[in-house]
């Protein structure tokens, strides 16, 4: 059974493995590279009187494009073994009538599926875990960067959670039996491929967004404005009301990843995007000209924060912190390797049952 | 020793009932024939025979087991099943290693020596074989897995004339070689006629008639005569068509038509099982299924 099921996906798994060889080869060649390059500009920086926030900003600016690229790749990887492995696996049997055939030798279902479920899952995991593995080491020193920068991509957040560590593992070895399954309830191909992509992506958007966050109590603190990083600070006319915009990011842990971020006021209550404070005089009065030039914008901005503080306003942030990635890495993986296990109890259930 | 025996069988889909109340008790040894029109219930009853479905209804049990329990018995029958399918991509060299890797009674150099009377190269692609060919590659799994029940499903209804000959004649041969039992399908006669010497007519999920042809040919009967309405006790009646004057009557009886006024003639093989299927509709004689 094991020859069958590999002399039946030897082409696929072929074809799999010289797109991943290809990518590994790229990745392998420029990676050290980039690295190097990371960490002499940071050794570089960190000397200068203006810190590394610049050099940082245009070393992911350099390299965003390369970065996005193979993040996506991780990304797509497991949908792409749900639609062409799992979907057509056994409704391609049932179309040409196969299964009569191979159902008929000297092995029950169960065994024959076992064997397919089996081996193809576990391809399907290696896949997607040498993919992510190039794909983390290859991207490390732009992780890094990419968390710092505005808008940033924290090492927590959706986007890089999702293509970095074990989890693409859990999701490559969910997306190849939701596509079985799938298969066996449509027992036709196309529709079952398509239905396989809706459910998997509807899945894929929902966690995030219904799951991941309360998968641990997150993290709520107060930073002092002085400390936080403004996004926009700024007056409409002359008198005119203070407009105070803050990033959603936690200064001191770039990487974590912020669920929401709020200006309040010393009674705790949320402020808007205007600040109720004087423009007129004050330290929040806009400076005469000539007095801006010679200041950096965030040093004119720093009398008006403390002014802000001394009022009582702090920027509010829930969070899960960047020391959470793995943990939340490895409960991530749990949960779709239980969903898997469901799953292909499902697949046994069908096979051994509702199909002839 | 029995091969197949049914109480009570029934398979239902949904609210429709494919088999029903379907009794049968075959010896092993015979080559049976399995004749219906399309939607009789064959390939259910086929199925439930091999194990891919189970019974809603009744008790089946083949070689003295349940269908499909277990790898020895998936061992013991062999199934050629409808449209004869095969794996398009793989060679015939390709079946033949699956049928080795899959089946532990496998009989590699039969299935060799059978693929070379028939003149088929082990490096050609299944999907390009004619569907004659197909056909014998099915047959040849099936039989190399040395079964003691081979069970085929309409295994001539997409052939030609020759082809059909030929894969029946090559089943036979086999049946003899290996003491196999066999059970064939098809919704015509004259393809069972040479071969068969057990048939079973099911019609509308039911089971009209089984038994072996001998018997059934010796005591079944056409009487023509006079027009009557009755037929003594021990003449079962399958069919009856009557004129003004004349009757016509195809009975089943044990024993000796004594009646001086009735013509008897034999039966056809083929005459008995339509006069099976039209007495089921009960109107005239439809052309069932013409000969393609």
């Amino acid at each position: 059974m094991i020859w069958l099921t590999w002399r039946q996906f030897r082409a696929a798994a072929a074809m799999t493995a010289a797109a991943l060889a290809a990518l590994a080869a790229v990745l392998a060649l420029t990676g050290p590279g980039i690295a190097d390059d990371y960490a002499s500009g940071i050794a570089s920086c960190t000397t200068q009187p203006n810190g590394c926030s610049r050099y940082i900003e245009t070393f992911f600016h350099d390299h965003q494009a390369p970065f996005l690229a193979v993040t996506a790749i991780v990304l797509v990887l497991p949908a792409l073994v749900g639609l062409f492995w799992g979907a057509p696996l056994i409704t391609r049997e049932l179309e040409a009538g196969t299964h009569r055939l191979v159902w008929n030798q000297s092995i029950t279902r169960t065994r024959w599926l076992t064997v397919k479920l089996g081996l193809i899952a576990l391809a399907s995991m290696t896949a997607a875990g040498l993919g992510s593995l190039a794909v983390t080491w290859w991207s490390g020193p732009i992780d890094k960067a990419a968390a710092g920068n505005s808008p940033g991509f924290p090492r927590m957040g959706p986007l890089l959670f999702d293509a970095r560590g074990i989890v693409p593992i859990g999701y490559a070895a969910f997306a190849f039996v939701l596509g079985v399954t799938i298969g066996i309830l449509i027992r036709r191909t196309l529709p079952a491929m398509a239905i396989t992509l809706a459910v998997f992506v509807a899945v894929q958007v929902a966690m995030p967004l219904l799951a991941r966050p309360y998968l641990m109590a997150p993290v709520k603190s107060t930073i002092e404005l002085p400390q936080t990083k403004i996004d926009m600070l700024g007056i409409q006319g002359r008198g005119g009301p203070l407009y105070l915009s803050l990033e959603s990011q936690v200064t001191t842990d770039p990487g974590a990843w912020v669920l929401s971020s709020r200006l309040i006021d010393a009674s705790g209550k949320t402020v808007g995007d205007t600040v109720p404070v004087s423009t007129e005089s004050g330290p929040c009065a806009p400076r005469p000209p000539g007095e801006r030039s010679e200041t950096r914008a965030e040093q004119a901005q720093s009398p008006c924060l403390n002014e802000l503080k001394r009022l009582g306003y702090r920027h509010e942030l829930t969070y899960h912190p960047a020391s959470r990635f793995w943990s939340f890495q490895w409960y991530e993986t749990a949960i779709y390797t239980v969903l898997t296990l469901g799953l292909a109890g499902l697949c046994f259930w069908l096979v051994r049952r509702r199909l002839s | 020793m029995t091969v197949l025996r049914a109480q009570a069988l029934g398979k239902k889909y949904g609210s429709h009932w494919a088999l029903k109340d379907c009794d049968l008790d075959i010896p092993a040894g015979h080559v049976v024939g399995l004749v219906g029109p399309n939607g009789a219930g064959k390939t259910t009853l086929m199925n439930l025979a091999v194990g891919q479905l189970r019974p809603t209804a009744g008790d089946i049990t083949v070689l003295g087991n349940k269908p499909g329990s277990g790898p020895a018995q998936l061992a013991r029958v062999g199934y050629v099943a409808q449209d004869t399918p095969t794996y398009a991509g793989l060679s015939i060299a390709d079946h033949l290693r699956l049928g080795a890797r899959l089946n532990p009674g496998w009989d590699d150099a039969l299935a060799r020596n059978r693929l070379e009377q028939l003149g088929l190269g082990l490096d050609r692609k299944a999907g390009k074989l004619s569907g004659g060919q197909r056909a014998q590659l099915a047959l040849t799994l099936g039989i190399a897995k040395r079964p003691e029940l081979l069970v085929l499903d309409e295994p001539v209804a997409a052939l030609d004339p020759l082809a059909r000959r030929e894969f029946l004649q090559g089943l036979m041969e086999a049946a003899a070689e290996q003491e196999l039992s066999v059970l064939l399908s098809s919704h015509l006669v004259s393809d069972l006629e040479r071969v068969c010497d057990y048939l079973i007519v099911l019609v509308d999920s039911r089971v009209r008639v089984a038994g072996e042809v001998e018997e059934l040919l010796a005591t079944h009967h056409r009487l023509t005569g006079p027009r009557r309405d009755r037929l003594p006790a021990d003449q079962q009646v399958v069919s009856a068509s009557h004129t003004e004057r004349q009757s016509n009557f195809i009975i089943r009886t044990e024993g000796p038509i004594h009646d001086p006024a009735w013509t008897v003639t034999k039966l056809s093989l083929e005459d008995l099982v339509l006069a099976y299927m039209d007495e089921s509709t009960g109107t005239r004689l439809r052309p069932l299924e013409v000969q393609r």
